[in-house]
Protein backbone atom coordinates (compact mmCIF):
# COMPACT_ATOMS: atom_id res chain seq x y z
CA UNK A 1 0.00 0.00 0.00
CA UNK A 2 1.26 3.26 -0.94
CA UNK A 3 0.64 6.59 0.17
CA UNK A 4 1.65 9.71 -1.21
CA UNK A 5 3.33 12.98 0.75
CA UNK A 6 2.74 16.71 -0.33
CA UNK A 7 4.31 19.75 1.92
CA UNK A 8 5.57 19.49 5.12
CA UNK A 9 4.33 15.69 5.01
CA UNK A 10 7.16 15.21 2.42
CA UNK A 11 9.58 17.42 4.30
CA UNK A 12 8.91 15.82 7.64
CA UNK A 13 9.16 11.84 6.34
CA UNK A 14 11.95 12.71 4.07
CA UNK A 15 10.70 11.12 0.81
CA UNK A 16 7.26 11.54 -1.57
CA UNK A 17 5.38 8.00 -0.73
CA UNK A 18 5.62 5.52 2.57
CA UNK A 19 5.20 2.16 1.59
CA UNK A 20 3.09 -0.53 3.61
CA UNK A 21 3.80 -3.99 3.21
CA UNK A 22 1.45 -6.93 3.18
CA UNK A 23 3.41 -8.56 5.86
CA UNK A 24 3.46 -5.45 8.32
CA UNK A 25 -0.10 -5.21 7.64
CA UNK A 26 -1.83 -2.33 6.22
CA UNK A 27 -3.82 0.52 8.44
CA UNK A 28 -7.08 -0.73 8.48
CA UNK A 29 -8.68 3.03 8.42
CA UNK A 30 -7.89 6.61 7.33
CA UNK A 31 -8.03 7.03 11.48
CA UNK A 32 -5.29 3.81 12.27
CA UNK A 33 -3.40 5.68 9.17
CA UNK A 34 -3.22 8.59 10.97
CA UNK A 35 -2.16 6.98 14.20
CA UNK A 36 0.70 5.03 12.85
CA UNK A 37 1.83 8.29 11.37
CA UNK A 38 1.87 10.45 14.60
CA UNK A 39 3.71 7.38 16.22
CA UNK A 40 6.55 6.85 13.76
CA UNK A 41 6.82 10.50 12.48
CA UNK A 42 5.57 12.74 16.38
CA UNK A 43 5.77 15.76 13.81
CA UNK A 44 2.74 15.06 12.07
CA UNK A 45 0.54 15.74 15.81
CA UNK A 46 2.27 19.36 15.72
CA UNK A 47 0.54 20.58 12.55
CA UNK A 48 -2.71 22.68 12.42
CA UNK A 49 -4.90 19.71 10.90
CA UNK A 50 -3.93 16.40 9.26
CA UNK A 51 -5.97 15.45 6.24
CA UNK A 52 -6.38 12.17 4.13
CA UNK A 53 -7.58 11.72 0.91
CA UNK A 54 -8.58 8.56 -0.07
CA UNK A 55 -9.16 8.03 -4.03
CA UNK A 56 -9.04 11.91 -4.63
CA UNK A 57 -11.39 12.52 -2.17
CA UNK A 58 -11.18 14.28 1.48
CA UNK A 59 -12.10 11.40 3.98
CA UNK A 60 -13.37 10.94 7.17
CA UNK A 61 -11.12 8.44 10.04
CA UNK A 62 -13.69 5.85 9.73
CA UNK A 63 -13.17 4.77 6.00
CA UNK A 64 -11.65 1.56 5.50
CA UNK A 65 -8.53 1.42 3.37
CA UNK A 66 -8.18 -0.75 0.44
CA UNK A 67 -5.49 -2.02 -1.36
CA UNK A 68 -5.59 -0.35 -4.48
CA UNK A 69 -6.77 3.00 -3.40
CA UNK A 70 -5.31 5.95 -4.03
CA UNK A 71 -3.83 7.33 -0.90
CA UNK A 72 -2.54 10.81 0.29
CA UNK A 73 -1.56 12.52 3.38
CA UNK A 74 -2.98 15.93 2.65
CA UNK A 75 -1.31 18.48 5.52
CA UNK A 76 -2.90 22.09 5.67
CA UNK A 77 -3.51 23.67 2.21
CA UNK A 78 -1.97 27.00 1.34
CA UNK A 79 -3.08 27.53 -2.44
CA UNK A 80 -4.16 30.86 -3.26
CA UNK B 1 -22.76 27.69 -17.85
CA UNK B 2 -20.19 26.91 -20.49
CA UNK B 3 -17.98 24.52 -19.68
CA UNK B 4 -15.62 25.99 -16.23
CA UNK B 5 -12.29 26.50 -17.17
CA UNK B 6 -10.05 24.62 -14.72
CA UNK B 7 -6.52 24.80 -15.01
CA UNK B 8 -3.28 23.92 -13.08
CA UNK B 9 -0.26 25.46 -14.86
CA UNK B 10 3.57 26.97 -14.75
CA UNK B 11 2.95 30.24 -15.22
CA UNK B 12 -0.65 32.14 -15.32
CA UNK B 13 -0.92 35.43 -17.96
CA UNK B 14 -3.64 37.29 -16.21
CA UNK B 15 -3.99 39.59 -19.47
CA UNK B 16 -6.00 37.03 -21.32
CA UNK B 17 -7.97 36.06 -18.25
CA UNK B 18 -10.97 38.51 -19.45
CA UNK B 19 -10.99 37.72 -22.80
CA UNK B 20 -11.85 33.75 -21.98
CA UNK B 21 -14.42 34.74 -19.55
CA UNK B 22 -15.82 36.70 -22.66
CA UNK B 23 -19.50 35.60 -23.00
CA UNK B 24 -22.70 37.19 -25.03
CA UNK B 25 -24.97 37.01 -22.00
CA UNK B 26 -22.71 38.53 -19.92
CA UNK B 27 -23.23 41.98 -18.69
CA UNK B 28 -20.33 41.54 -16.48
CA UNK B 29 -16.59 39.83 -15.72
CA UNK B 30 -14.99 39.79 -12.61
CA UNK B 31 -11.82 38.58 -11.78
CA UNK B 32 -9.59 38.07 -8.98
CA UNK B 33 -5.24 37.45 -9.45
CA UNK B 34 -3.30 36.83 -6.02
CA UNK B 35 0.40 37.60 -6.45
CA UNK B 36 3.39 36.73 -4.83
CA UNK B 37 3.75 39.99 -1.79
CA UNK B 38 7.26 41.16 -0.83
CA UNK B 39 6.80 40.75 2.73
CA UNK B 40 5.24 38.38 5.50
CA UNK B 41 4.65 39.61 9.05
CA UNK B 42 7.82 42.44 8.56
CA UNK B 43 9.63 39.32 6.93
CA UNK B 44 11.26 39.94 3.22
CA UNK B 45 9.86 36.77 0.85
CA UNK B 46 12.67 35.85 -1.78
CA UNK B 47 9.70 33.87 -3.33
CA UNK B 48 7.39 31.38 -3.48
CA UNK B 49 6.66 27.62 -4.39
CA UNK B 50 3.62 26.18 -5.00
CA UNK B 51 3.30 22.60 -5.21
CA UNK B 52 0.23 20.82 -5.77
CA UNK B 53 -1.80 17.10 -5.30
CA UNK B 54 -2.57 17.56 -9.67
CA UNK B 55 -5.37 14.99 -10.02
CA UNK B 56 -7.23 15.70 -6.55
CA UNK B 57 -6.71 19.87 -6.60
CA UNK B 58 -8.60 19.92 -10.30
CA UNK B 59 -11.14 17.31 -8.61
CA UNK B 60 -11.71 20.45 -6.02
CA UNK B 61 -11.38 23.13 -8.15
CA UNK B 62 -13.91 21.35 -10.74
CA UNK B 63 -16.49 20.68 -7.66
CA UNK B 64 -16.47 24.08 -6.24
CA UNK B 65 -16.85 26.10 -9.75
CA UNK B 66 -20.05 24.15 -9.95
CA UNK B 67 -21.15 24.63 -6.32
CA UNK B 68 -20.63 28.14 -7.83
CA UNK B 69 -22.63 27.49 -10.70
CA UNK B 70 -25.39 26.53 -8.60
CA UNK B 71 -25.59 29.77 -6.35
CA UNK B 72 -25.52 32.17 -8.80
CA UNK B 73 -26.74 32.36 -12.70
CA UNK B 74 -23.08 32.26 -14.10
CA UNK B 75 -22.33 32.22 -17.87
CA UNK B 76 -18.47 31.59 -17.43
CA UNK B 77 -16.42 29.95 -14.83
CA UNK B 78 -12.51 30.37 -14.71
CA UNK B 79 -9.94 29.13 -12.11
CA UNK B 80 -6.09 28.63 -12.90
CA UNK B 81 -3.31 27.95 -10.09
CA UNK B 82 0.20 27.99 -10.86
CA UNK B 83 2.83 25.59 -9.52
CA UNK B 84 6.51 25.85 -9.22
CA UNK B 85 8.68 28.88 -8.28
CA UNK B 86 7.18 32.62 -8.18
CA UNK B 87 8.89 35.63 -7.49
CA UNK B 88 7.55 39.06 -6.06
CA UNK B 89 4.39 40.36 -7.75
CA UNK B 90 4.00 37.30 -10.27
CA UNK B 91 0.51 36.01 -10.34
CA UNK B 92 -0.32 32.84 -8.58
CA UNK B 93 -3.82 31.79 -9.06
CA UNK B 94 -6.93 33.66 -11.18
CA UNK B 95 -10.28 32.69 -10.45
CA UNK B 96 -13.26 34.85 -12.37
CA UNK B 97 -16.84 34.62 -13.28
CA UNK B 98 -18.95 36.43 -15.93
CA UNK B 99 -22.99 37.18 -15.86
CA UNK B 100 -26.30 38.70 -16.63
CA UNK B 101 -25.61 41.15 -14.03
CA UNK B 102 -22.52 42.25 -11.84
CA UNK B 103 -23.88 41.11 -8.45
CA UNK B 104 -23.63 37.05 -9.14
CA UNK B 105 -20.28 37.79 -10.47
CA UNK B 106 -18.73 39.62 -7.82
CA UNK B 107 -20.34 37.47 -5.10
CA UNK B 108 -19.27 34.78 -6.81
CA UNK B 109 -15.46 35.69 -7.86
CA UNK B 110 -14.88 35.90 -3.84
CA UNK B 111 -16.49 32.68 -3.34
CA UNK B 112 -14.26 31.15 -5.92
CA UNK B 113 -11.06 31.91 -4.46
CA UNK B 114 -12.30 31.43 -0.79
CA UNK B 115 -13.23 27.59 -0.99
CA UNK B 116 -10.08 27.03 -3.07
CA UNK B 117 -7.80 28.39 -0.40
CA UNK B 118 -9.72 26.58 2.22
CA UNK B 119 -9.98 22.93 0.60
CA UNK B 120 -8.31 22.57 -2.33
CA UNK B 121 -4.90 20.72 -2.00
CA UNK B 122 -2.01 22.88 -3.03
CA UNK B 123 1.13 23.80 -0.16
CA UNK B 124 2.77 27.51 -0.44
CA UNK B 125 6.41 27.70 0.71
CA UNK B 126 8.21 31.04 1.57
CA UNK B 127 11.22 31.33 0.66
CA UNK B 128 13.19 33.72 3.10
CA UNK B 129 16.58 35.09 3.06
CA UNK B 130 17.61 32.33 5.87
CA UNK B 131 14.52 30.14 5.89
CA UNK B 132 11.82 28.50 4.48
CA UNK B 133 8.44 28.02 5.83
CA UNK B 134 5.37 25.82 4.55
CA UNK B 135 2.60 28.90 5.04
CA UNK B 136 -0.39 27.27 7.49
CA UNK B 137 1.21 24.25 8.75
CA UNK B 138 1.63 25.16 11.90
CA UNK B 139 -0.81 26.50 15.07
Amino acid sequence: MEVLLFGIARDIVGKGRIHFSEKEGFPVSVGALKQALKKSYPEFAKLSSLAVAVNNDYAMDALPLHKGDEIAIIPPVSGG
Amino acid sequence: MKKPIIEIVDAIDASQVFIELGHSKSGGICVFVGTVREFTQGEEVVSLEFEAYQSMALKEMQAIAMEAAEKWQLNTVLIRHAVGAKKIEEPVVVVGASAPHRDACFEACRFLIDRLKERVPIWKKEIFKNKTVWVSAHP
